[in-house]
């Protein structure tokens, strides 16, 4: 489905990777593991689109992903480094504003994201949350877009055990409903096809 | 898939919304702007406040408008936020005019309806009133469009806020020519149409070419 071609990425004055290649094909997943500063995160934007690398492109279906935006976009739910959340919004008006940007006619109900993922349907901003939760959201926004590829940048952040496992859960279902998963982690992530791994070296 | 008009004035609802959960920071720059045209009312000779009055509204409401533009940076801008917003699958200038006229709806609608306050205070003529008021309706959107085109390119900067008024405040110039231009014609009984079309047209070119300029600007900057 999603595949990198010859990928080089360069941060200021530092390679971060140079000629590299990985792929994800339906119902697998890619776990890019790699010290800090290795370029994950850079890996990770680049294959959604965010950010052009030096060199390489990569490819949606055998076309290049820059070339069908629109299309490519429609099947992608990206989880970034940073928490996509209005502070002073509510869990539900979040997960609401974020289906506004990404809609799909086949996204989930908000009512079972929020009671999958344990949150609080109160109407309190979403500020007042524990970073754990804030991440639980991040999560349920993924979820509630069964979209063919999830990019993923360190999902179990701050979550707890049982949130771990409510993740592992979302990603079997996903490979199991024939999507693709690409993500980062630091915490070993269970699923029940283990996923393919790259790891990412240090250059210096 | 959401039609797009729908998603449209969703996210501008969205962002009032989000404006009126902080609305003490809505309050600064109208309160910014009452207080600078008293200290200019206290500051000048009682014969000299009408004559200088088109002239030191308009620039204490660009400084206002400049203002504002650091919450609309944080409410729209930030990392997290601009990279879903870089994914939707909706045209990235379409999602870009609805937070502009979502933060001209919570900061410069405010500034309009401060307006008439100001104009007492400088003792500026009453028949002079109706083309301050047009002029600032017609000219505040063009301000915040602007404005986010410079919130845009600056987003990643260091000291970006003394960098943003360098690049935003020569482009502010037309319309404070035009829009204390056209005060200063109606206080000498001329008409004011030309000025005021020309702000009309200037916020005409400013809607056309300022989303795709922001939306442009932010794929540009995103790191």
């Amino acid at each position: 489905m999603l595949k990198a071609i010859n990928l080089t990425c360069t941060r200021g004055d530092r390679r971060l990777f140079h000629n590299l290649h990985c792929a994800a094909a339906a119902g697998s997943a890619l776990h890019i593991r790699g010290d800090n500063g290795a370029g994950k995160t850079s890996l990770l934007q680049i294959l959604c689109g965010l950010r052009r690398p030096q060199a390489g492109e990569v490819h949606w279906h055998g076309r290049p992903i820059h070339q069908q935006r629109a299309e490519f976009v429609n099947h992608l739910a990206y989880l970034g480094h940073d928490d996509a959340l209005h502070g002073d919004l509510t869990a539900y008006e979040n997960l609401t504003a974020a289906n506004m940007l990404a809609a799909n006619s086949r996204d989930r109900s908000i009512a079972d994201a929020l009671r999958r993922f344990n949150l609080p349907s109160a109407a309190r901003a979403s500020r007042f949350l524990s970073a754990g939760q804030k991440q639980r959201i991040a999560l349920a926004r993924v979820w509630r877009q069964p979209r063919g590829v999830w990019i993923l940048d360190e999902p179990a952040t701050n979550l707890d055990a049982y949130g771990i496992r409510i993740l592992e859960t979302m990603l079997n279902e996903h490979l199991d409903a024939g999507g693709a998963a690409i993500f980062t982690s630091h915490r070993e992530i269970k699923l029940s096809a283990p996923a393919r791994e790259l790891y990412l070296h240090t250059f210096q | 898939m959401h039609t797009l008009p729908a998603v449209f004035f969703a996210l501008a609802m969205r962002d009032v919304r989000i404006a009126y959960r902080r609305r003490a920071e809505l309050l600064y720059p109208p309160l910014f702007l009452m207080l600078a045209s008293m200290l200019f009312a206290l500051a000048l000779p009682a014969n000299a406040r009408a004559e200088s009055a088109p002239a030191v509204i308009w620039v204490i409401a660009l400084l206002a408008s400049l203002m504002a533009l650091e919450t609309m940076r944080r409410r729209d801008y930030a990392r997290g936020l601009l990279e879903q917003l870089l994914l939707s699958p909706q045209p990235t200038a379409v999602l870009v005019l609805a937070s502009a006229l979502a933060h001209w709806l919570v900061a410069g609608l405010p500034l309009v309806a401060v307006a008439p306050l100001l104009a007492l205070m400088l003792n500026l003529p009453p028949h002079a009133w109706p083309e301050l008021l047009i002029g600032l309706l017609l000219g505040t959107p063009t301000l915040c469009l602007i404005g986010g085109l410079g919130v845009a390119l600056t987003r990643t900067a260091r000291a970006r806020g003394a960098l943003l008024a360098v690049i935003i405040l020569p482009l502010y110039i037309p319309i404070l020519i035009f829009g204390s231009g056209a005060v200063r014609m109606a206080m000498a009984g001329f008409d004011a149409g030309a000025q005021l079309l020309l702000l009309g047209a200037l916020l005409l070119l400013a809607l056309g070419l300022a989303p795709m300029a922001i939306a442009y600007a932010l794929r540009a900057t995103y790191e």
